[in-house]
């Protein structure tokens, strides 16, 4: 009996979503094209950046120092300055990232091993970007000097060797799959389903279902098992997507990868309910899932910013952000291939959360209008 | 046993107050209507009693059960049609139906004897989405999925607003058939004239019971004389005999105005006396009150009395 009940209530929901184009492109359009528009728009790593050349020196070293860096990948000429009022215009007018001014004797200082020093200029509107090009050039004059010099193995010289685990190419895709993932299953667990409450009460038919003999729980959970079902297809969607395209790797389990993901959805659900049960209108349960929930999720939770460079009330506000954990087991287990020793506490942190959200929603759900 | 017990209920909606005190008592199988304008709390009073919302002070019984503490029970017993159209637009009649049959734990064949006569009037568009369907074939609609559950009580707010002239004279029809079924009914409605269909009426003014009886009592306990009165310049008139002695209430009434009188006048000297005043083409006729003239009646001396 009660079994049928909740079938038809899946049945049912089964019906709305799919007649619903808006709620499709939610479902299936939004991961696609978010992972996507992240994976070949925000990328972090460069190509071509245009840099722009104060030559005081116009000698042949400096010449070939010019063409060594425009042989890399990662830049191509811009102009050829030659005074120093012209050393922003690039910058103001957007076409350049970089300048470098190379003094006068470059050969011969160069030659004779005298200090030089050659002046970098970036763009500081924009840090990050100028902190990495800022990298790449400083590491093509070192090796352009080992060249020319024929420096040998220095005994006495401390050679730092980097190497950046799990993710060796910095490939920015291993950082927002996990954070998309997680985003993702926030904004369909949570929102879609506060939406498809409100949307009850807004019509009224909200008002049929309470005057009949079902319990409210039963109510809730025939709403939002789809919604899990669907979100689980989604998180299936995106790493299937993050292989195939950015070829982001599952070095954990995979079992337990999808029983993560299955808690983080469970979360999500019950702050979808929580929403749910103090709005009144789907542009209630919008702008507080959005602002509340969306905004603090995509901030605060290291996907975008890292936490732990940000002032302590915003760290305190990031921890009690499902997201956080959530993205962390993810990279736990994606990337460095760790198990359950290791994520057991977000995962935990997770499941505290749930009780305490289903709590309170227990507390605020009526079995009653008011 | 009485279908509906209402003792005393008040309910306050911060600094409003929706209902004073308000009692009354449908009997088994009875068509009872809750006869009153917008605003006048008929919704609040469906909501309370329907166990939706809870009242601030007063009793209740649904089908004898007490409306606060078995709210559950009641639940199983009823069936409700709330004011603004509420099923899934998105869901056809068939699927709508057979939803609202599953979640009150029965289906479509058991009850079918019941809704046969209503719901073969939309078959024919049943693959049809609930959105698509006109305001008529939307309250048959609505009707049916309160009725699947076979309820003991039937609430319906306002049924017939916002539907043709003909769909509400049938939906009245059906409503009659249900009676005979044993259903007992609570209806509202804001169209006085429908308040003849019922069995007994409530007038039901700013949260306040005006009057209950039979519409054909209530009429006939109207002891005024009502005159009809037509003429060029109908508002100025309606300040004209306003200020006389004679009158005891008049106000508009369509085309028309209607005025009541203390004491019995002469027709022929009322029109010489309008005549004489100015006004042209005339006429006056004596009438028989309907619903709507003791509703505007009593509601007149509510407020001269609250004044």
């Amino acid at each position: 009996m009660k079994w049928k009940v909740f079938w038809a209530f899946v049945k049912k929901e089964f019906y709305h979503i799919t007649r619903d184009k808006r709620t499709l492109l939610i479902l299936f359009g939004m991961p696609i094209a978010q992972v996507l528009i992240f994976g070949f728009v925000i990328s972090t790593d460069f190509k071509n950046a245009s840099i722009d050349f104060l030559n005081h020196a116009n000698d042949e070293t400096s010449f070939e120092l010019i063409e060594q860096i425009q042989s890399s990948e990662n830049f191509k000429i811009g102009r050829i300055l030659y005074a120093d009022h012209e050393l922003e215009k690039g910058f103001k007018d957007g076409t350049s990232k970089l300048v470098m001014v190379i003094p006068e004797d470059f050969s011969k200082d160069f030659y004779n091993r005298n200090p030089i020093e050659i002046q970098i200029l970036t763009d500081g509107s924009d840090p990050n970007n100028a902190v990495t090009l800022t990298q790449y050039i400083t590491s093509i004059v070192g090796s352009f000097q080992q060249q020319k010099l024929k420096i040998p193995e220095n005994p006495q010289q401390i050679n730092i060797e980097t190497k950046l685990l799990y993710n060796p190419k910095s490939i920015s895709a291993y950082n927002f799959i996990p954070g998309t993932i997680a985003l993702i299953l926030m904004i369909i667990s949570a929102m879609l389903t506060s939406l498809t409450i409100a949307r009850e009460k807004e019509t009224g038919t909200i008002e049929i279902l309470l005057v009949s003999p079902l319990s409210p729980l039963l109510i809730i959970l025939g709403k939002v098992a789809p919604y899990a079902l669907l979100s689980f297809i989604d998180a299936i969607l995106i790493l299937v997507l993050g292989f195939f395209v950015f070829e982001v790797p599952v070095r954990g389990s995979l079992i337990l990868l999808l029983f993560c993901c299955l808690i983080y959805v469970i979360t999500s659900l019950t702050i979808g309910t929580l929403i749910s049960a103090v709005s009144k209108t789907q542009q209630d349960a919008m702008m507080r899932s959005l602002m509340g929930l969306m905004m603090p999720s995509m901030i605060l939770s290291g996907f975008i910013f890292p936490l732990t460079s940000m002032p302590f009330i915003l760290q305190v506000l990031g921890h009690i952000i499902p997201t956080t954990y959530f993205i962390e087991i993810l990279k736990g287990i994606m990337l460095r291939g760790v198990g359950l020793e290791i994520v057991w506490f977000p995962l935990f942190v997770l499941f505290l959360m749930i009780l305490f959200f289903l709590f309170f929603t227990w507390k605020n759900f009526k079995t009653r209008l008011q | 046993m009485e279908a509906i017990i209402v003792e005393n209920i008040s309910k306050n909606y911060k600094d409003i107050q929706a209902l004073k005190e308000v009692s009354f008592q449908v009997k088994e199988g009875e068509i009872f209507g809750l006869i009153g304008p917008d605003g006048a709390g008929k919704s609040t009073l469906f909501r309370i009693l329907t166990t939706l919302l809870l009242p601030d002070s007063g009793k209740g019984f649904v089908a004898g059960h007490p409306i606060v503490e078995e709210f559950k029970s009641i639940r199983k017993k009823v069936g409700y049609m709330p004011g603004k159209f509420s099923l899934y637009q998105d869901l056809s009649v068939e699927e709508n139906l057979s939803f609202f049959a599953t979640i009150f734990g029965t289906t479509i064949e058991e009850n079918y004897d019941l809704i046969k006569d209503i719901y073969e009037q939309i078959e024919p568009f049943k693959k049809r989405l609930a959105g698509k369907l006109s305001g008529g074939m939307k309250q048959k609609l609505a009707l049916c999925c309160a009725l699947i559950h076979k309820p003991e009580v039937l609430f319906l707010d306002e049924p017939t607003t916002g539907v043709d002239v003909v769909s509400r004279q049938e939906f009245w029809e059906m409503l009659a058939v249900l009676k005979q079924k044993g259903i007992s009914i609570l209806v509202s409605t804001p169209y006085m004239e429908e308040a003849i269909l019922c069995d007994r009426i409530a007038l039901i003014l700013n949260g306040e019971i005006l009057n209950i009886d039979t519409p054909n009592q209530m009429i006939q306990n109207f002891d005024k004389t009502i005159y009809a009165i037509k003429c060029n310049r109908l508002y100025d008139l309606i300040h004209y005999l306003r200020t006389q002695d004679y009158t005891e209430s008049c106000l508009p009434f369509g085309e028309n105005l209607h005025l009541v009188t203390k004491e019995k006048v002469e027709i022929e000297k009322l029109k010489k006396e309008i005549i004489t005043q100015g006004f042209e083409q005339v006429e006056i006729e004596k009438i028989t009150p309907t619903i709507e003239d003791v509703f505007l009646h009593l509601g007149q001396e509510k407020k001269e009395d609250a004044n």
